[in-house]
């Protein structure tokens, strides 16, 4: 039985006017939903083939270093948050011996919770952050692949490579509608121990539908800029760009 | 070591009551997160066994948290009662779980020992039961409370009206009010999760809610769930607040991250009540929760989910909440990792939060990142409607477009009242009959015949609403 309201499904992407079929959703809502489902849950699960990412950036002249967390798979990735913040013991002996001068930006990748966002939009998005940094001499420090890592994980790399911020572009957790969006989170003065509340977040990346890589990369490179020139991020920051936005 | 047992040669040893209660708990990864987990089965087991055995009055005698440094211990101390105890003040954890179950304790005396029992008790005995024996006595336990209608009457299952919107869109959150509706759904309550809590939007929403129910005159109340601030300013504002809604933890710390305290959610209360909005009774307040919230805050003092999750019930208690829920699923997967932990969660939850004394409700759910699906949820539905659960919520087909993650859905609902004979509140039973949208035998007509939602479905669609 479908249902005489189904014109106002134009105000909202919620599930509305779905019929029924005695208590039960119709046969096509209900495959609707496990196809939605079954994306969120494979952007979730599968792996991240960061070395292919690497060969991709190194082929366009960016240098490259991949690092991990000591996470040893997905199912730990995800009942222990606190080991996707550090570095592995050999990624953190590697960093701390690498000579990165002066870098103003540690600029770090991670699948987050959805490979499927990284794979999909990883490659433009930073392509996008890398020239509007060069266009205003921002100088980045090689691009660091970590697999599993969260948003605080960049506090230690940013801190390990010396940079006035660090920024982390990380696949966010992947909903019904969307299993690809990804989130970038700008710290300044990064090192472990910050707190959210010191972090900038540009989140839904995933054009065409959310917002598009020249947008982030300029709202980015905004933030950026202005986290250096007032030496702070977050909601300080946050309140100063709504104001200007608006 | 202050608690030992000895098995076939094989010694254990626990430090203090809350590392027994924390290895006794079932497994879940919010307690192997914080490292307080029973590190074998055996030892789960065997912590099982010794806490059987302790008696009911040492939770009396040694709170887990001092009660100097936190105000939820000595609420709990304060609000303990005596009387109510004596029935079962020579009993140890293992005879209160037969008391509950046993043929010869009435129903009644399940009730009436409310006040009697603390949350630390009812946790510590929910550990050593089974999924049906957390069922079966949660059964017995009556609460009822009302506001515009009475939810919690056996034979009864009541919905919380989710129409949220990722921009809180008027007209978005209103054709998802009416398709509710139109599914015989909102007798809990039609509440919405505000995207941003700023006092003008909430104030919006809160607004568009009253003039739905108004117009209506649906037996119902709304609710906008903002900070309890937020929600005390739109009040001395005279926005139309029928409940007041607010996140609460097991203790004064994880609620200190919450931005509340007891002396706030008394004074919002008393705000409310001088609002006089309600006409079958004054139960107005809302709480949610959920097992982690306190470790997430960092908030813990090592005591495990479940029993902090125990705790938060003490602080909703003291206040005669309309509806308590636990956001069961919602938290993710380094608290509770899959199916059979939320399963396992929601009742428990339910099971504590009902021989407290609380209408509780649970919101069966789960995020993309945990191991669960809807089958799971089905499941946990199923057991939470036989368990005499007070309401669910209901989303538009399970999936909230703002939250982001999965909960039950406005068909869902009908399938637990057609498969368990259920009932809305019968307040709202009687409106869904009058507007034609149920059919006098607790279902949905075939063929609508509601003719002033569909002329509302029609204003909205032609934008004059």
């Amino acid at each position: 039985m479908s249902d005489s309201w189904v014109t106002l499904r134009r105000f909202t992407q919620a599930r509305i006017a779905l019929g029924r079929v005695g208590h039960a959703l119709p046969t096509r809502g209900l495959l609707d939903f496990q196809l939605a489902h079954a994306r969120a849950r494979d952007a979730v699960h599968f792996p991240w083939a960061s070395e292919v990412f690497a060969e991709q950036l190194r082929t366009l002249g960016e240098e490259v270093l991949i690092l991990d967390t000591p996470v040893a798979n997905r199912s730990e990735y995800l009942r222990r948050p606190d080991l996707g913040r550090i570095l592995s013991q050999e990624s953190r002996s590697r960093l701390r011996n690498y000579n990165a001068d002066d870098a103003d930006v540690a600029l770090i990748v991670t699948n987050g919770l959805s490979s499927t966002a990284v794979g999909q939009h990883g490659l433009p998005l930073l392509q996008a952050i890398l020239k509007g940094y060069r266009s205003r001499q921002i100088r980045v420090a090689p691009v660091c692949l970590v697999a599993n890592g969260r948003v605080a994980l960049s506090d230690e790399i940013g801190r390990l490579l010396g940079a006035r911020v660090a920024v982390i572009i990380v696949g966010e957790r992947p909903g019904l509608s969307a299993a690809d969006s990804l989130g970038i989170y700008l710290t300044f003065a990064p090192q472990p121990g910050n707190s959210d509340a010191q972090r900038n977040c540009i989140s839904n990346i995933r054009p065409p539908e959310g917002l598009g890589y020249e947008a982030a990369a300029a709202k980015l490179l905004y933030l950026t800029g202005e986290a250096i020139r007032r030496a702070l991020s977050g909601v300080a920051l946050k309140d100063e760009m709504a104001e200007l936005l608006e | 070591m202050e608690y030992t047992k000895s098995f076939k040669g094989r010694s254990y040893g626990f430090a203090d009551l809350k590392t027994v209660l924390a290895k006794a708990s079932p497994l879940r990864s919010a307690d192997e997160l914080a490292g307080i987990a029973a590190v074998s089965e055996e030892e789960r087991a065997v912590a099982q066994w010794l806490l059987a055995d302790l008696p009911l009055k040492i939770f009396l005698e040694k709170p887990l948290i001092s009660p100097e440094i936190d105000e939820v211990s000595r609420l709990i101390e304060e609000s303990h009662d005596r009387a109510a105890f004596a029935p079962i003040s020579s009993l140890t954890v293992g005879e209160l779980r037969e008391w509950l179950l046993s043929d010869s304790t009435s129903d009644e005396e399940i009730t009436a020992v409310c006040w009697g029992v603390t949350p630390e008790m009812v946790a510590a005995v929910s550990k050593i039961m089974r999924n049906q024996d957390l069922i079966a006595v949660a059964r017995r336990c009556s609460v009822i409370t009302r506001f515009r209608n009475t939810i919690g009457l056996p034979g009864r299952l009541s919905t919380r009206l989710q129409p949220n919107h990722p921009t809180d869109d008027l007209r978005g959150i209103a054709a998802s009010v009416l398709d509710g509706l139109l599914y015989g759904s909102g007798d809990a309550v039609i509440g919405i999760n505000p995207a941003t809590d700023s006092p003008k939007n909430v104030e919006n929403l809160l607004h568009l809610l009253d003039d739905i129910i108004q117009r209506h005159e649906i037996p119902t109340q709304s609710c906008v769930l903002s900070h309890v601030t937020t929600t005390l300013e739109l009040m001395r504002r005279g926005a139309p607040v029928d409940l007041v809604f607010q996140s609460i933890a097991g203790t004064e710390a994880a609620n200190k991250s919450f931005g509340i305290n007891l002396a706030l959610l008394a004074e919002a209360r008393e705000t409310a009540l001088a609002l006089r909005r309600g006409t079958q009774g004054d139960n107005l307040m809302y709480f949610e929760t959920g097992q982690g919230s306190a470790l997430s805050a960092d908030a813990h003092h090592g005591i495990d989910a479940q029993t902090c999750e125990a705790r938060a019930y003490a602080v909703a208690r003291e206040f005669s909440p309309l509806l308590v829920n636990t956001v069961v699923g919602f938290i993710g997967p380094e608290y509770l990792y899959d199916g059979k932990q939320i399963i396992r969660a929601g009742l428990e939850d339910h099971f504590c939060g009902k021989l407290l004394g609380l209408p509780m409700g649970c919101d069966v759910c789960y995020t993309n990142h945990a191991e669960a699906d809807q089958n799971d949820m089905d499941n946990l539905l199923t057991l939470l409607g036989v368990a005499g659960c007070s309401y669910i919520m209901g989303v538009p087909g399970a999936d909230d477009v703002m939250l982001a993650y999965q909960s039950s859905s406005f068909h869902d609902a009908l399938y637990l009242r057609r498969v368990m004979g259920l009932r809305p509140a019968p307040e709202f039973e009687d409106w869904l009959n009058r507007m034609g949208i149920f059919d006098g035998r607790n279902a949905l007509s075939r063929g609508l015949k509601s003719p002033r939602l569909l002329e509302a479905v029609k204003e909205l669609t032609r934008g004059t609403v």
